[in-house]
């Protein structure tokens, strides 16, 4: 198992086989995004309460839960890259660093600009927004952290730490509006009985998140490529692959 | 169509959102590739700059070796 995962993980495997896979995976994030959108914004009928104005939906709550999920991603990858030194666990908690800072970012927007119509006011310091600000700063802290140490291997192994220990920050953002009483909604997909949305609404939204999913492993991987032709630039293959695509 | 852009007078609202979203997503895989492009030049002028010396310094050496 280890070495299937080893010989995966190889630099020259890695660039060669995501370089055929970007294209493909370019063409599905296009395509399920466009449905996306097209169910979310056409196809999916106004709200009974809300109008036209809970389309917001459709581009905040896939930005909320990506904005999480890249968080757990670069938490697991930090884990490998401290445990098993494998250093393309290390590229890619350092490559979704800015994916997922902006995610976090956009969540906070969207969130806000769906706010003023519907609560009246851009920004609560209620304790769901306040968590992702501070999921927000850890991104940032992450990627100041990574710049400001010269030497890349305790880069990588102080900023695993700081995304470690702020994993403690994730359930709590999903907890907030269940321990907190807040001004923020409550889960409405993620129940344990049916979620508390229509079928027409779920699917577009569902297809957005993997949209957005699909989004993050594509522009991931193009990072990821770029970091490792970076870091391999004395090896050998990387001086082959370069002649070749000079000739 | 005039209706579908009002949103129902949240246009400013959603389109704001979605717009967002659209650029920021656009912005972050635009710089992926332009980073790409830009080392794969950077690695092409090096490896070059390096073929070069080397070929210099085979002349210098050959000059050497025929004067002594």
């Amino acid at each position: 198992m280890h070495r299937i995962f080893s010989q995966w993980a190889s630099p020259v495997h890695f660039y060669r086989l995501t370089g055929r896979m970007i294209p493909w995976l370019w063409a599905a994030t296009l395509l399920l995004l466009a449905v996306g959108l097209f169910g979310g914004l056409v196809l999916a009928p106004p709200d009974y309460q809300q109008g036209e104005a809970y389309r917001i939906i459709f581009v905040h709550v896939p930005s909320a839960w990506m904005a999480m999920f890249v968080y757990m991603s670069m938490a697991v990858s930090a884990a490998i890259s401290l445990i098993w030194r494998i250093k393309l666990a290390d590229i890619w908690a350092k490559v979704s660093a800015p994916l997922g800072a902006s995610f976090t970012a956009l969540a906070l927007l969207t969130g806000s600009l769906w706010g003023k119509p519907m609560w009246g006011t851009w920004w609560v310091w209620d304790a769901r927004i306040t968590s992702v600000v501070i999921l927000l700063f850890l991104y940032i802290g992450y990627m100041a952290l990574r710049a400001a140490i010269e030497d890349r291997r305790t880069a990588s192994r102080a900023s695993a730490i700081l995304i470690l220990v702020g994993v403690v920050n994730v359930p709590i953002i999903h907890y907030s509006v269940i321990w907190w009483n807040t001004l923020h909604q409550g889960p409405t997909i993620t129940r344990l009985d049916a979620p508390a949305i229509h079928v027409s609404m779920l699917i577009p939204l569902l297809v957005m998140a993997l949209a957005f999913m699909l989004y993050y492993l594509t522009v991931g991987l193009m990072r990821a490529r770029s970091e490792v032709l970076d870091q391999e630039r004395n090896s050998r293959w990387v001086t082959e692959l370069v002649r070749e695509e000079a000739r | 169509m005039s209706e579908f852009l009002a949103m129902g007078g949240y246009a400013f609202y959603v389109w704001t959102s979605f717009g967002a979203v659209l650029l920021v997503m656009l912005v972050n895989a635009l710089e992926a590739a332009r980073h790409h492009r830009q080392l794969r030049r950077r690695l092409e002028r090096s490896q070059r700059r390096d073929s070069e010396q080397s070929a210099r310094q085979a002349v210098h050496q050959t000059t050497l070796q025929r004067r002594g």
